[in-house]
Protein backbone atom coordinates (compact mmCIF):
# COMPACT_ATOMS: atom_id res chain seq x y z
CA UNK A 1 0.00 0.00 0.00
CA UNK A 2 2.39 2.48 -0.93
CA UNK A 3 0.35 5.39 -1.30
CA UNK A 4 0.43 5.25 -5.68
CA UNK A 5 -3.12 5.87 -5.74
CA UNK A 6 -2.56 7.13 -9.46
CA UNK A 7 -0.82 4.49 -10.97
CA UNK A 8 -3.08 2.19 -13.41
CA UNK A 9 -3.05 -1.06 -13.08
CA UNK A 10 -5.97 -2.08 -14.64
CA UNK A 11 -6.75 -2.86 -18.81
CA UNK A 12 -9.51 -1.01 -20.62
CA UNK A 13 -11.26 -4.59 -20.19
CA UNK A 14 -11.01 -4.70 -16.57
CA UNK A 15 -8.14 -7.36 -16.85
CA UNK A 16 -5.14 -7.01 -14.56
CA UNK A 17 -1.13 -6.35 -15.57
CA UNK A 18 -0.87 -10.14 -15.89
CA UNK A 19 -3.88 -10.80 -17.67
CA UNK A 20 -5.74 -11.89 -15.12
CA UNK A 21 -9.29 -11.45 -14.20
CA UNK A 22 -10.07 -10.03 -10.91
CA UNK A 23 -11.04 -13.08 -9.09
CA UNK A 24 -8.39 -14.83 -10.92
CA UNK A 25 -5.48 -16.91 -8.88
CA UNK A 26 -2.30 -16.90 -10.02
CA UNK A 27 -0.88 -20.64 -11.01
CA UNK A 28 -0.38 -22.58 -7.87
CA UNK A 29 1.79 -26.08 -8.02
CA UNK A 30 2.30 -27.91 -4.18
CA UNK A 31 4.74 -30.39 -3.98
CA UNK A 32 4.56 -32.76 -1.20
CA UNK A 33 7.99 -34.63 0.77
CA UNK A 34 10.49 -32.48 -0.59
CA UNK A 35 12.74 -32.81 2.34
CA UNK A 36 13.59 -36.17 3.03
CA UNK A 37 15.39 -35.77 6.15
CA UNK A 38 12.06 -33.68 7.86
CA UNK A 39 9.63 -35.52 9.24
CA UNK A 40 7.27 -33.50 7.00
CA UNK A 41 7.69 -30.98 4.10
CA UNK A 42 6.17 -28.95 1.22
CA UNK A 43 7.21 -26.87 -1.81
CA UNK A 44 4.87 -24.28 -2.89
CA UNK A 45 4.83 -22.52 -6.47
CA UNK A 46 2.45 -19.66 -6.37
CA UNK A 47 3.21 -17.23 -9.02
CA UNK A 48 6.58 -16.48 -8.76
CA UNK A 49 7.00 -17.36 -5.44
CA UNK A 50 8.22 -20.15 -3.95
CA UNK A 51 8.48 -20.84 -0.52
CA UNK A 52 9.14 -24.73 1.12
CA UNK A 53 8.18 -25.83 4.49
CA UNK A 54 9.16 -28.39 6.90
CA UNK A 55 8.11 -30.00 9.48
CA UNK A 56 10.14 -31.10 12.76
CA UNK A 57 8.79 -33.69 15.67
CA UNK A 58 6.51 -33.95 17.90
CA UNK A 59 9.72 -33.55 20.34
CA UNK A 60 11.19 -33.23 23.36
CA UNK A 61 10.48 -29.13 23.76
CA UNK A 62 14.15 -27.49 23.98
CA UNK A 63 14.36 -25.49 26.23
CA UNK A 64 12.42 -26.88 28.87
CA UNK A 65 10.92 -23.96 29.61
CA UNK A 66 9.02 -23.51 26.85
CA UNK A 67 6.87 -26.45 26.88
CA UNK A 68 3.74 -26.43 28.51
CA UNK A 69 2.42 -29.54 30.74
CA UNK A 70 -0.98 -29.69 29.07
CA UNK A 71 -0.14 -29.50 25.43
CA UNK A 72 2.60 -29.66 22.84
CA UNK A 73 4.17 -26.08 21.58
CA UNK A 74 4.24 -24.68 18.23
CA UNK A 75 7.21 -22.92 16.73
CA UNK A 76 7.25 -21.39 13.77
CA UNK A 77 10.14 -20.00 12.10
CA UNK A 78 9.24 -17.74 8.70
CA UNK A 79 12.31 -16.53 6.90
CA UNK A 80 13.11 -14.90 3.82
CA UNK A 81 16.38 -16.27 1.64
CA UNK A 82 18.61 -13.16 0.72
CA UNK A 83 18.61 -13.93 -2.24
CA UNK A 84 14.27 -13.94 -2.26
CA UNK A 85 13.49 -10.34 -3.22
CA UNK A 86 15.80 -7.81 -5.77
CA UNK A 87 17.10 -5.95 -2.95
CA UNK A 88 19.37 -8.55 -0.77
CA UNK A 89 17.53 -9.40 2.87
CA UNK A 90 19.93 -9.64 5.85
CA UNK A 91 20.03 -13.15 6.93
CA UNK A 92 17.92 -13.59 10.35
CA UNK A 93 14.90 -12.81 12.29
CA UNK A 94 13.65 -9.31 11.83
CA UNK A 95 10.22 -7.77 12.75
CA UNK A 96 8.53 -8.56 9.94
CA UNK A 97 9.59 -11.96 9.86
CA UNK A 98 8.86 -12.59 13.68
CA UNK A 99 5.55 -11.23 13.44
CA UNK A 100 4.72 -13.16 10.47
CA UNK A 101 5.87 -16.65 12.49
CA UNK A 102 3.70 -15.67 15.33
CA UNK A 103 0.57 -15.29 13.34
CA UNK A 104 1.15 -18.16 11.41
CA UNK A 105 1.41 -19.85 14.59
CA UNK A 106 -1.51 -18.61 15.61
CA UNK A 107 -3.68 -19.70 12.72
CA UNK A 108 -2.34 -23.21 12.90
CA UNK A 109 -2.68 -23.55 16.92
CA UNK A 110 -6.53 -23.37 15.70
CA UNK A 111 -6.04 -26.59 13.72
CA UNK A 112 -3.25 -28.83 15.57
CA UNK A 113 -4.46 -30.68 18.18
CA UNK A 114 -1.74 -30.20 20.56
CA UNK A 115 -3.59 -31.07 23.66
CA UNK A 116 -1.89 -35.10 22.22
CA UNK A 117 1.50 -34.22 22.70
CA UNK A 118 1.59 -32.80 25.92
CA UNK A 119 5.37 -31.29 27.36
CA UNK A 120 6.85 -31.51 23.50
CA UNK A 121 7.05 -28.98 20.50
CA UNK A 122 6.45 -29.15 16.73
CA UNK A 123 8.80 -26.84 14.84
CA UNK A 124 7.61 -25.32 11.37
CA UNK A 125 10.15 -24.22 9.27
CA UNK A 126 9.09 -21.67 6.73
CA UNK A 127 11.69 -20.91 4.18
CA UNK A 128 10.39 -18.26 1.12
CA UNK A 129 13.02 -18.62 -1.52
CA UNK A 130 11.56 -16.44 -4.01
CA UNK A 131 9.06 -13.43 -3.01
CA UNK A 132 6.48 -11.93 -5.23
CA UNK A 133 3.60 -10.72 -2.53
CA UNK A 134 1.38 -12.66 -0.38
CA UNK A 135 4.38 -14.45 1.00
CA UNK A 136 2.49 -14.94 4.39
CA UNK A 137 -0.18 -16.78 2.31
CA UNK A 138 2.38 -19.20 0.38
CA UNK A 139 4.05 -19.73 4.02
CA UNK A 140 1.29 -20.78 5.41
CA UNK A 141 -0.52 -22.78 3.04
CA UNK A 142 2.86 -24.74 2.30
CA UNK A 143 3.11 -25.03 6.70
CA UNK A 144 -0.63 -26.92 6.49
CA UNK A 145 0.71 -29.21 3.83
CA UNK A 146 3.82 -30.22 5.79
CA UNK A 147 2.25 -30.41 8.66
CA UNK A 148 -0.39 -32.92 6.84
CA UNK A 149 2.50 -34.88 5.66
CA UNK A 150 4.24 -34.95 8.98
CA UNK A 151 1.25 -36.84 10.35
CA UNK A 152 0.28 -34.28 12.90
CA UNK A 153 -3.23 -34.57 13.76
CA UNK A 154 -5.37 -31.89 13.02
CA UNK A 155 -8.93 -30.41 12.71
CA UNK A 156 -8.84 -29.51 9.32
CA UNK A 157 -6.01 -27.80 6.76
CA UNK A 158 -5.62 -24.05 6.58
CA UNK A 159 -5.55 -22.28 3.43
CA UNK A 160 -4.23 -19.00 3.21
CA UNK A 161 -4.93 -16.17 0.23
CA UNK A 162 -5.68 -12.66 -0.06
CA UNK A 163 -7.87 -10.36 -1.88
CA UNK A 164 -7.13 -6.33 -2.06
CA UNK A 165 -7.89 -3.10 -3.82
CA UNK A 166 -6.45 -1.70 -6.68
CA UNK A 167 -7.54 1.55 -8.88
CA UNK A 168 -11.09 0.77 -6.72
CA UNK A 169 -11.63 -2.49 -8.01
CA UNK A 170 -11.23 -5.68 -5.90
CA UNK A 171 -9.06 -8.03 -6.72
CA UNK A 172 -8.06 -11.40 -6.18
CA UNK A 173 -4.35 -12.44 -5.11
CA UNK A 174 -2.72 -9.66 -5.83
CA UNK A 175 0.96 -9.26 -7.22
CA UNK A 176 4.18 -7.00 -6.78
CA UNK A 177 2.63 -4.18 -8.13
CA UNK A 178 -0.78 -4.94 -6.95
CA UNK A 179 0.56 -4.90 -3.44
CA UNK A 180 2.74 -2.14 -3.88
CA UNK A 181 0.84 0.56 -5.47
CA UNK A 182 -2.72 -0.75 -4.16
CA UNK A 183 -5.42 0.73 -1.75
CA UNK A 184 -5.78 -2.49 0.16
CA UNK A 185 -4.49 -5.89 0.89
CA UNK A 186 -6.51 -8.15 2.91
CA UNK A 187 -4.74 -11.69 3.92
CA UNK A 188 -6.62 -14.54 5.59
CA UNK A 189 -6.77 -17.98 6.76
CA UNK A 190 -9.41 -20.26 5.55
CA UNK A 191 -10.56 -23.27 7.12
CA UNK A 192 -12.04 -25.12 3.96
CA UNK A 193 -14.01 -27.66 5.16
CA UNK A 194 -15.54 -25.89 7.87
CA UNK A 195 -15.29 -22.34 6.47
CA UNK A 196 -14.16 -21.11 9.90
CA UNK A 197 -11.57 -17.93 10.00
CA UNK A 198 -8.47 -18.48 11.95
CA UNK A 199 -5.95 -15.61 10.52
CA UNK A 200 -7.21 -11.98 9.54
CA UNK A 201 -5.14 -8.79 8.49
CA UNK A 202 -5.68 -5.57 6.74
CA UNK A 203 -3.45 -2.96 5.16
CA UNK A 204 -5.14 -0.02 3.77
CA UNK A 205 -8.63 1.03 3.56
CA UNK A 206 -11.62 -1.09 2.69
CA UNK A 207 -15.57 -0.47 2.47
CA UNK A 208 -18.23 -2.48 4.30
CA UNK A 209 -18.71 -3.94 0.44
CA UNK A 210 -15.18 -3.92 -0.42
CA UNK A 211 -14.70 -5.84 2.27
CA UNK A 212 -17.39 -8.62 1.52
CA UNK A 213 -16.21 -8.80 -2.13
CA UNK A 214 -12.69 -9.42 -0.72
CA UNK A 215 -14.26 -11.90 1.57
CA UNK A 216 -16.33 -13.72 -0.79
CA UNK A 217 -12.88 -14.00 -3.26
CA UNK A 218 -10.70 -15.16 -0.57
CA UNK A 219 -13.40 -17.75 0.77
CA UNK A 220 -14.12 -19.28 -3.15
CA UNK A 221 -10.40 -18.93 -3.84
CA UNK A 222 -9.77 -21.25 -0.60
CA UNK A 223 -11.68 -23.72 -1.71
CA UNK A 224 -10.12 -23.90 -4.91
CA UNK A 225 -6.59 -24.25 -3.32
CA UNK A 226 -7.41 -26.72 -0.87
CA UNK A 227 -8.38 -29.13 -4.11
CA UNK A 228 -4.34 -28.20 -5.42
CA UNK A 229 -3.26 -29.30 -1.45
CA UNK A 230 -5.58 -32.38 -1.11
CA UNK A 231 -4.05 -33.32 -5.27
CA UNK A 232 -0.12 -32.62 -3.57
CA UNK A 233 -0.84 -35.06 -1.04
CA UNK A 234 -2.63 -37.65 -2.90
CA UNK A 235 0.07 -37.79 -5.77
CA UNK A 236 2.71 -38.00 -2.90
CA UNK A 237 0.73 -41.25 -1.21
CA UNK A 238 -0.57 -43.21 -4.28
CA UNK A 239 -3.84 -42.38 -3.59
CA UNK A 240 -7.24 -40.70 -4.59
CA UNK A 241 -8.20 -38.66 -2.32
CA UNK B 1 -18.71 -40.57 2.59
CA UNK B 2 -20.67 -42.65 4.91
CA UNK B 3 -20.65 -46.23 3.49
CA UNK B 4 -18.10 -48.52 4.25
CA UNK B 5 -16.89 -48.81 0.50
CA UNK B 6 -14.79 -45.82 1.18
CA UNK B 7 -12.67 -48.07 3.42
CA UNK B 8 -9.13 -47.88 2.37
CA UNK B 9 -9.27 -44.49 0.65
CA UNK B 10 -6.62 -41.68 1.13
CA UNK B 11 -8.09 -38.95 3.66
CA UNK B 12 -6.84 -36.16 4.46
CA UNK B 13 -7.06 -33.76 7.93
CA UNK B 14 -10.59 -32.20 7.92
CA UNK B 15 -12.21 -34.85 5.43
CA UNK B 16 -15.74 -35.31 6.53
CA UNK B 17 -16.33 -39.20 6.89
CA UNK B 18 -20.64 -38.93 6.86
CA UNK B 19 -22.92 -38.74 9.53
CA UNK B 20 -22.20 -40.90 12.89
CA UNK B 21 -24.83 -42.42 12.67
CA UNK B 22 -24.03 -46.25 14.49
CA UNK B 23 -20.49 -45.73 13.96
CA UNK B 24 -17.61 -44.76 16.60
CA UNK B 25 -15.00 -42.20 16.25
CA UNK B 26 -11.40 -44.15 16.42
CA UNK B 27 -7.78 -43.38 15.98
CA UNK B 28 -7.56 -40.52 13.56
CA UNK B 29 -10.89 -39.38 13.61
CA UNK B 30 -13.48 -36.35 15.47
CA UNK B 31 -16.87 -36.37 16.12
CA UNK B 32 -18.06 -33.09 15.26
CA UNK B 33 -21.33 -31.48 14.74
CA UNK B 34 -23.05 -35.18 14.02
CA UNK B 35 -19.94 -35.54 11.68
CA UNK B 36 -17.07 -37.32 11.61
CA UNK B 37 -14.33 -35.79 10.46
CA UNK B 38 -10.79 -36.99 9.70
CA UNK B 39 -7.73 -35.38 12.20
CA UNK B 40 -4.73 -37.55 10.04
CA UNK B 41 -3.69 -38.14 6.71
CA UNK B 42 -4.20 -41.71 6.22
CA UNK B 43 -6.47 -44.47 4.95
CA UNK B 44 -9.43 -45.30 6.21
CA UNK B 45 -10.21 -48.44 7.83
CA UNK B 46 -13.42 -49.39 9.39
CA UNK B 47 -13.61 -52.56 12.34
CA UNK B 48 -16.50 -53.27 14.38
CA UNK B 49 -18.40 -49.94 13.94
CA UNK B 50 -15.20 -48.13 14.66
CA UNK B 51 -13.67 -46.18 11.86
CA UNK B 52 -10.05 -44.87 12.32
CA UNK B 53 -7.46 -43.79 10.07
CA UNK B 54 -4.29 -45.81 9.43
CA UNK B 55 -1.63 -42.88 9.32
CA UNK B 56 0.73 -42.52 6.17
CA UNK B 57 3.11 -40.74 8.62
CA UNK B 58 3.16 -40.58 12.63
CA UNK B 59 5.51 -40.11 15.43
CA UNK B 60 6.51 -43.40 17.35
CA UNK B 61 4.71 -43.38 20.62
CA UNK B 62 6.43 -45.87 23.05
CA UNK B 63 4.51 -48.69 24.14
CA UNK B 64 5.37 -51.04 27.05
CA UNK B 65 7.33 -54.32 25.64
CA UNK B 66 8.62 -52.27 22.61
CA UNK B 67 12.03 -53.47 21.30
CA UNK B 68 13.44 -50.35 20.89
CA UNK B 69 17.30 -48.67 19.29
CA UNK B 70 17.87 -45.29 21.75
CA UNK B 71 20.73 -42.36 21.75
CA UNK B 72 22.04 -41.21 24.65
CA UNK B 73 21.13 -37.25 25.03
CA UNK B 74 22.37 -36.79 28.55
CA UNK B 75 23.05 -38.32 31.68
CA UNK B 76 23.06 -37.78 35.97
CA UNK B 77 24.74 -39.55 38.66
CA UNK B 78 21.52 -42.30 38.97
CA UNK B 79 20.09 -42.06 35.26
CA UNK B 80 20.49 -41.90 31.68
CA UNK B 81 18.10 -39.55 29.36
CA UNK B 82 17.66 -41.53 26.04
CA UNK B 83 16.72 -40.52 22.98
CA UNK B 84 13.83 -42.90 21.52
CA UNK B 85 12.82 -40.49 18.24
CA UNK B 86 9.39 -40.11 19.91
CA UNK B 87 8.08 -37.11 21.28
CA UNK B 88 9.34 -37.75 24.21
CA UNK B 89 13.04 -39.08 26.08
CA UNK B 90 12.82 -41.93 28.05
CA UNK B 91 14.78 -42.56 31.15
CA UNK B 92 16.94 -45.54 31.79
CA UNK B 93 17.80 -46.05 35.50
CA UNK B 94 20.94 -47.12 36.60
CA UNK B 95 19.48 -49.92 38.05
CA UNK B 96 18.27 -51.11 35.03
CA UNK B 97 21.59 -51.20 33.21
CA UNK B 98 22.95 -53.88 31.83
CA UNK B 99 25.67 -54.55 34.08
CA UNK B 100 26.36 -53.37 37.38
CA UNK B 101 27.06 -49.19 37.26
CA UNK B 102 28.51 -47.36 40.29
CA UNK B 103 26.38 -44.16 41.50
CA UNK B 104 27.91 -41.16 40.15
CA UNK B 105 29.64 -43.32 37.08
CA UNK B 106 26.96 -43.03 34.65
CA UNK B 107 29.27 -41.29 32.10
CA UNK B 108 32.03 -43.63 32.21
CA UNK B 109 29.27 -46.32 31.27
CA UNK B 110 27.46 -44.99 28.57
CA UNK B 111 28.67 -41.33 27.37
CA UNK B 112 26.54 -39.11 25.44
CA UNK B 113 25.73 -40.11 22.06
CA UNK B 114 25.89 -43.99 22.50
CA UNK B 115 23.52 -46.45 21.21
CA UNK B 116 21.61 -48.70 23.36
CA UNK B 117 19.38 -51.63 22.64
CA UNK B 118 16.40 -51.34 24.87
CA UNK B 119 12.98 -52.52 25.69
CA UNK B 120 10.29 -50.10 27.01
CA UNK B 121 9.17 -51.09 30.20
CA UNK B 122 6.80 -48.54 31.32
CA UNK B 123 4.83 -45.47 30.14
CA UNK B 124 3.03 -43.44 32.20
CA UNK B 125 0.29 -41.22 31.44
CA UNK B 126 2.26 -38.36 31.16
CA UNK B 127 4.06 -40.05 28.36
CA UNK B 128 7.23 -40.55 30.53
CA UNK B 129 8.81 -44.00 29.40
CA UNK B 130 10.95 -46.01 31.16
CA UNK B 131 13.69 -47.98 29.72
CA UNK B 132 15.69 -51.42 30.28
CA UNK B 133 18.14 -53.05 29.46
CA UNK B 134 17.88 -55.88 31.50
CA UNK B 135 16.96 -59.07 28.67
CA UNK B 136 17.96 -61.16 26.59
CA UNK B 137 20.22 -59.44 23.86
CA UNK B 138 19.82 -55.59 25.54
CA UNK B 139 22.93 -54.13 25.42
CA UNK B 140 25.02 -51.36 23.80
CA UNK B 141 25.60 -51.38 20.89
CA UNK B 142 29.61 -50.80 19.62
CA UNK B 143 29.76 -51.45 16.55
CA UNK B 144 27.60 -51.65 13.19
CA UNK B 145 25.08 -49.04 11.93
CA UNK B 146 22.41 -47.51 12.75
CA UNK B 147 18.99 -46.95 9.56
CA UNK B 148 16.33 -45.21 10.25
CA UNK B 149 12.57 -45.84 8.53
CA UNK B 150 9.19 -44.15 9.64
CA UNK B 151 7.73 -46.14 12.19
CA UNK B 152 4.85 -46.70 10.19
CA UNK B 153 7.00 -48.57 7.76
CA UNK B 154 8.44 -50.97 10.00
CA UNK B 155 5.87 -53.94 9.01
CA UNK B 156 6.84 -53.45 5.43
CA UNK B 157 10.12 -53.96 6.76
CA UNK B 158 9.48 -56.93 8.65
CA UNK B 159 6.62 -58.50 6.30
CA UNK B 160 4.28 -61.40 6.80
CA UNK B 161 5.44 -63.73 8.96
CA UNK B 162 9.15 -61.61 8.79
CA UNK B 163 9.83 -62.98 5.32
CA UNK B 164 10.79 -59.79 4.24
CA UNK B 165 13.35 -59.11 7.07
CA UNK B 166 14.64 -63.16 6.99
CA UNK B 167 15.33 -62.30 2.59
CA UNK B 168 17.05 -58.69 3.34
CA UNK B 169 19.56 -60.92 6.07
CA UNK B 170 20.16 -63.29 3.81
CA UNK B 171 20.83 -61.59 0.51
CA UNK B 172 22.73 -58.73 3.10
CA UNK B 173 24.48 -61.33 5.26
CA UNK B 174 24.33 -58.75 8.46
CA UNK B 175 22.73 -58.99 11.52
CA UNK B 176 19.30 -56.66 11.77
CA UNK B 177 17.49 -55.39 14.80
CA UNK B 178 13.92 -53.58 13.82
CA UNK B 179 13.58 -51.26 16.78
CA UNK B 180 9.32 -50.48 17.44
CA UNK B 181 10.75 -46.91 16.86
CA UNK B 182 11.71 -46.87 13.27
CA UNK B 183 15.73 -47.42 14.12
CA UNK B 184 17.02 -50.62 12.17
CA UNK B 185 20.70 -51.59 13.73
CA UNK B 186 22.93 -53.37 10.34
CA UNK B 187 26.03 -54.81 11.05
CA UNK B 188 27.52 -56.71 8.64
CA UNK B 189 30.54 -56.02 5.73
CA UNK B 190 30.50 -52.50 3.58
CA UNK B 191 28.84 -54.33 1.00
CA UNK B 192 26.33 -56.43 2.63
CA UNK B 193 25.45 -53.08 4.75
CA UNK B 194 25.14 -51.15 1.78
CA UNK B 195 23.05 -53.62 0.09
CA UNK B 196 20.62 -53.64 3.48
CA UNK B 197 20.40 -49.99 3.16
CA UNK B 198 19.12 -49.71 0.10
CA UNK B 199 16.61 -52.36 0.54
CA UNK B 200 15.27 -50.07 3.42
CA UNK B 201 15.53 -47.02 1.49
CA UNK B 202 13.12 -48.59 -1.25
CA UNK B 203 10.99 -49.09 1.68
CA UNK B 204 11.30 -45.43 2.71
CA UNK B 205 10.15 -44.33 -0.78
CA UNK B 206 7.44 -46.78 -1.44
CA UNK B 207 6.79 -48.79 1.61
CA UNK B 208 3.02 -47.25 0.76
CA UNK B 209 2.98 -48.82 -2.62
CA UNK B 210 1.25 -52.55 -3.04
CA UNK B 211 4.16 -53.73 -5.01
CA UNK B 212 6.69 -52.75 -2.44
CA UNK B 213 7.75 -56.58 -2.00
CA UNK B 214 8.78 -57.13 -5.59
CA UNK B 215 10.49 -53.95 -6.02
CA UNK B 216 12.70 -55.05 -2.89
CA UNK B 217 13.47 -58.37 -4.33
CA UNK B 218 14.37 -56.51 -7.00
CA UNK B 219 17.24 -54.79 -5.16
CA UNK B 220 18.23 -57.67 -3.86
CA UNK B 221 18.24 -59.96 -6.61
CA UNK B 222 20.65 -57.53 -8.63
Amino acid sequence: MGGYGDVQMLNEDGTRMDGRRPDELRKIEIEAGVVPVADGSARIQWGTNMAIAAVYGPMEAHPRKISRQDRAVLDVRYNMAPFSVTDRIRPGFNRRSREIGKVTANALESVVQLELYPRSKIRVEIEIMCAEAGTRCVGLTAASVALADAGIPMTDMVVSVASGKVNGVVVLDLNKEEDNYGDADLPMGILPNSGELVFLQMDGNLSPDDFQEAWDYNMGAAKEIHEIMVAALAARYGGDA
Amino acid sequence: MSDSGDVGRLVIPGDSLGEIGERRAGHGVLRRNGELIATRLGHLKEQGGELSVHPVHTAYTPRPGDLIVGYVEGMRSNIWFIDIGGPFNAILPMSLAAGKVDFGATREYMDVGSTVLCRVQEVDENHGAVVTMKGMGLRKLNSGFVDTLPSHLLSRVVGVDGRMLKSIKEASDCRMVVGQNGRIWIEGDASGTRLARSALSVIREAGHRPDIESRVRGILEQ
